[in-house]
């Protein structure tokens, strides 16, 4: 199942969110305290933000004892993939490196 | 110029098309010699063979071709697989008053989840600085 691409986007136009879903997705799983330690923000603003994560399937939590373990789940991103826009930009671009290639062999 | 349609089948086609300044035997060599495709497109092993397999690689991927059609100076298509997308580049050479009119069609463009679901399996750390791009255009 996946979430509206406006939502996952919308949920990922925050940078500190953006920046625990990268490093999950880096790093593997993580508790709260240990994504807290480095980023300067607070344990509970972290774990509001996991939370927002997990809202859309970004972000998926494993309880252990006390503890919750978070993992990023990239497959989530996959309402955001725009083959036809991205092909776009891509052929567009090589047309253009063509047409530069084409000049030179005149020589 | 560029355009998409879509096809009875619901799958989708993009076509990229210009007017060149240049023959048809020229666009045809740089659209089918190994070492001149890999200056404008990609690294590949390319031969104008029907059946022949071929690879293009990229920064973001390899992609996993087959020639399916070579008609000399007219026409060149091959099977275009990558990041679970399964598609069909066809190029296209018409003379012109002043040169070549160049069209190019990538067809099988389906909207099912499951080929997006694919290439974000594959693709969504390259695809992620783009993304920023397109979050970064939203607030």
């Amino acid at each position: 199942m996946h979430a509206e691409p406006t939502a996952v986007l919308k949920i990922l136009s925050d940078p500190t969110r953006r920046a625990i879903f990268e490093r999950l997705s880096k790093d593997g799983e993580m508790t709260v305290h240990a994504l807290t330690d480095p980023s300067g923000v607070s344990q509970p603003a972290i774990s509001k933000h996991l939370a927002a994560l997990k809202l859309v399937g970004l972000v998926h939590g494993r309880r252990d004892g006390r503890e919750t373990y978070y993992s990023a789940e990239p497959k989530a991103l996959a309402p955001l993939i725009d083959w036809i826009n991205f092909y776009s930009s891509f052929w567009n671009n090589r047309f253009d490196r063509l047409e530069d290639l084409l000049k030179r062999m005149d020589q | 110029m560029m355009q998409t349609m879509m096809q009875a089948t619901d799958t989708k086609t993009l076509i990229v098309e210009r007017e060149m300044p240049h023959s048809l035997e020229k666009i045809w060599r740089a659209l089918t010699q190994g070492p001149l495709i890999e200056e404008w497109l990609m690294k590949n092993d390319f031969k104008p063979v029907v059946g022949h397999r071929f690879d293009l690689r990229a920064d973001w991927g390899v992609v996993n071709c087959q020639v399916l059609t070579v008609e000399p100076n007219q026409a060149l298509s091959y099977a275009w697989e990558a990041m679970g997308l399964k598609s069909v580049v066809t190029w296209t050479l018409t003379a012109t008053s002043t040169g070549t009119h160049l069209r190019m069609e990538q067809s099988g463009f389906r909207p099912e989840q499951q080929q997006a679901y694919e290439g974000a399996k594959y693709g969504w750390q390259k695809f992620f600085a783009a993304l920023e791009r397109v979050v970064g255009g939203l607030s």
